[in-house]
């Protein structure tokens, strides 16, 4: 995440034409030296396992069973299996829906919303609102599961007992709802910190000169403000759409469930390959969300660049 | 600049999911015994938890007197147990990884019923293999073949059964009071329990029936919901190498869920998706909340029972307050083999680990576990049905409930196949009650369990009617 620091727009200095060559002046075989160890680490621990995860993919192996000993070369069979099964579909519409709601609309927004409001305050206030946003990002994710399922609780939650009305299972009559905003709760404090550091890299100057041509508090923020922390709104929505889309953490609260109404990918890949011993399967899926993954920051790439273009 | 550090962000964002993906390949030594003399107990037990009883007994009775006893023999050994307080499932699945890896405890607890898919996968070995000397062991002279089966597969011996268990139906005698039937109370077909469920939905605050249902319970909703209710339409689940399908006795078993949990609002359809709906459950019948309950004699010697940190949901006055009868079939005569009452057993026991760097060291420990002297010796914490019959017939008859649950349920009792598909299959009829539980109807919940069914063993290893 440290390279977020270095994004702002004001220090970037776009280089054109040919890269200069061998800065550091340390000739080819020494520099590959340099390079090496990192380039050992992900060899390990991503081209590997990514490409294990291509062959396991292709077999029926799975966590018990005749399987685990010796599984079978299936082909394409998981990925025709997964692809027309229907609770492969009804994940992946659940996830884009977790995603586009909590992450894309809800963390953003809350966050930037945030971040505008307290952009002029100073001191105790912003401390606390801070911290207390940045709460709820840094608490271990099991520590924040107890907290949600004691404050949604069916009997003796503390939201029960706040609107009285003991007995109601939100966590089994809106499910998804709540994970959202379970979601948005534990990410804001991302695009809040984000949106912060951006909102003071807008140029006061241009401020000020909007404030003298007359400009009201909403054509200040889409004439002058948007449009310098652009950049900073594509990266945040890439980031938190990926993050999103791979989280785990709202299997803490529902397990996937009631059912299967809370089934995210990444909890439907979990229950297929562990619980449900079909590895094999869910290597498969696992390589499907992967892609999916890779569009979508292909995507974002692109758009970036459009950006840059014009 | 930027974009080349935006695709490092956007590769090493991608690599989460890359490594999620990799869940299946560890090959990493975890839990291994380290030293030579080292050895690792771990089971599905914690003292102040699930079975609280079983992890104390082996905190503060099997270690320290087999430590004593291989100290005084000039040969010390360290015994670690390793506590899990967790569902059943959970437990399997690290038991799996485990054993995948190479690494696990010495000695593991597990349910007689993943014998057959943990043996399929080699992740144990015949007790024999393991350790030569456990064929020579005087204790299988005292445990019956029946009980010995729990942890056989295809002919061979993978374990040391801790014991049998049997399911019954358990019932808050102030309720039944309170709603004007007998505490004496031996219903005699279906309707006769859904009769006492209508007297009591007129009770306020109390949920007439908890009949395990949904997929969030896992097997307890095979074992205390759809396989008692099976055995009750005279059907059994594996029969004559056939796997029953979508017959009448599932829809029996299904429209009897529908009439509880949605036509006539006996039981708490809620209850059976929460994800911890068992333990909800068991704590509701112990504060007076549910009025009839499914469950093994676990239930009553260790969920509610009143000694001080046995129980997780202690109910003081268990004695007098909690009745418990036979689980009746549909009707008088039409439960499995012709029976009047049906009841499911399962059995846990221990296994050696494959993997063991001191496998008969491990053998000597898990013998003397069982033996007469350790049992008798966990007996005096909590009793439970043991597997040894001289260990039985000197503790049991101090305990009417478990001399009830041996002398009236075992001898109807009725076995879960030791089969590797059964957990698969298990699964899908977990789903079908769901199915119902959540309003679906029976007609559908039957094709799609029927159709899961047929996927998983194949439809040549089908049987309907």
């Amino acid at each position: 995440m440290t390279q977020l620091s270095t994004t702002a727009p004001g220090k970037r200095q776009p280089r054109r034409g040919r890269r200069a060559e061998d800065v550091a002046g340390l000739g080819k075989a020494r520099a590959s030296l340099f390079v090496a160890p990192s380039l050992i680490l992900i060899g390990m621990f991503l081209i590997f396992p990514a490409i294990w995860t291509v062959y396991l993919g292709m077999t029926d192996y799975r966590l018990t069973g005749t399987q685990a000993v010796s599984p079978q070369f299936v082909g394409f069979d998981n990925y025709t299996h997964a692809l027309g099964d229907s609770s492969f579909w009804h994940s992946l519409r659940i996830t884009v829906i977790f995603v586009f709601l909590s992450g894309v609309v809800g963390q953003s927004l809350l966050g930037f919303a945030l971040a505008w409001s307290i952009r002029n305050l100073k001191g105790l206030w912003k401390a606390i609102v801070e911290g207390l946003a940045l709460a709820a990002w840094v608490i271990p994710s099991s520590v924040v599961a107890f907290l949600w399922i004691a404050l949604l609780d069916r009997r003796g939650g503390t939201l029960n007992t706040l609107l009285h009305t003991d007995g109601k299972a939100w966590l089994i009559d809106n499910p998804l709802m709540w994970i959202v905003i379970f979601n948005i709760w534990v990410g804001t404090a991302f695009s809040m910190q984000l949106f912060s550091s951006a909102l003071s890299a807008v140029p006061p100057s241009q401020l000020e000169s909007a404030k003298m041509a007359g400009a009201n508090g909403w054509q200040q923020l889409r004439d002058v403000v948007l449009p310098n922390i652009k950049g900073h709104i594509l990266t945040n929505t890439l980031l938190i759409t990926l993050w999103t889309f791979n989280t785990f953490t709202p299997y803490l609260l529902t397990a996937g469930g009631p059912g299967s109404s809370t089934e995210i990918l990444s909890v439907y890949i979990y229950k297929t390959a562990i619980p449900g011993g079909q590895l094999g399967l869910g290597a498969a899926i696992s390589l499907i969300m992967l892609l999916i993954n890779l569009v979508v920051a292909l995507f974002y790439l692109r758009v970036a660049k459009g950006k840059k273009g014009s | 600049m930027k974009r080349t550090r935006q695709t490092v962000a956007v590769l090493s964002t991608v690599a989460l999911a890359g490594a999620l993906a990799a869940c299946g390949s560890s090959d990493s030594q975890s839990g291994e015994a380290g030293g030579s003399t080292e050895l690792k107990i771990t089971t599905n037990a914690i003292a102040g938890g699930k079975n609280a009883a079983q992890a104390e007994w082996i905190e503060e009775w099997v270690i320290p007197n087999f430590e004593k006893m291989k100290a005084d023999a000039g040969a010390p050994v360290k015994v670690i147990f390793e506590a899990q307080g967790v569902d059943d499932e959970d437990y399997k699945t690290k038991l799996a990884l485990d054993l995948q890896s190479g690494g696990g405890a010495d000695i593991i607890g597990i349910d007689g019923i993943w014998t057959g898919e943990f043996a399929e996968a080699q992740y144990i070995k015949p007790l024999e293999e393991v350790a030569a000397d456990s064929a020579n062991w005087d204790g299988w002279q005292q445990i019956p073949e029946a009980v010995q089966q729990a942890l056989s597969f295809e002919g061979k011996v993978y374990g040391v059964p801790q014991g049998a268990d049997g399911r019954v139906l358990y019932y808050n005698k102030d309720l039944f009071k309170e709603a004007g039937l007998p505490e004496d109370w031996q219903p005699k077909s279906w309707d006769d329990v859904l009769d006492a469920g209508r007297a009591l939905k007129a009770l306020d605050g109390v949920t007439p029936i908890q009949l395990n249902a949904g997929t969030a319970m896992g097997e307890a909703t095979t074992m205390q919901g759809a396989l008692p209710m099976l055995a009750g339409t005279g059907e059994l689940i594996w029969e004559d190498g056939q796997w029953m399908g979508d017959t009448s006795g599932l829809r029996d078993v299904l429209n009897l869920y529908k009439t509880i949990y949605v036509d006539e609002g006996l039981g708490d359809p809620i209850l059976q998706q929460e994800a911890a709906g068992r333990d909800n459950s068991f704590q509701m019948f112990a504060d007076k909340q549910i009025g009839i309950l499914l469950e093994g004699d676990y239930f009553w010697r260790s969920v509610i029972n009143p000694e001080e940190g046995v129980g997780t949901a202690p109910m003081a006055d268990r004695d007098t307050e909690v009745g418990y009868t036979l689980i009746p079939a549909m009707k008088s005569g039409e439960g499995v083999f012709g029976q009047d009452y049906v009841s499911m057993s399962g059995g846990a026991g221990r296994v050696l680990n494959p993997n063991s760097k001191n496998p008969d060291l491990a053998w000597e420990l898990l013998a003397f576990m069982n033996s007469p002297e350790a049992i008798e010796a966990q007996a005096a914490g909590t009793l439970t049905i043991s597997a040894r019959d001289d260990v039985n017939k000197k503790l049991l008859s101090s305990d009417p409930m478990l001399t009830w649950v041996s002398e009236n349920v075992l001898p109807i009792t009725a076995y879960r196949p030791g089969l590797a598909e059964y957990p698969q299959v298990s699964t899908a009829l977990q789903q079908a009650t769901l199915d119902v539980v959540t309003g679906g109807d029976v007609e559908s919940a039957a094709s799609t369990y029927l159709s899961t069914l047929e996927g998983v063993v194949g439809a040549d290893s089908v049987r309907s009617s």
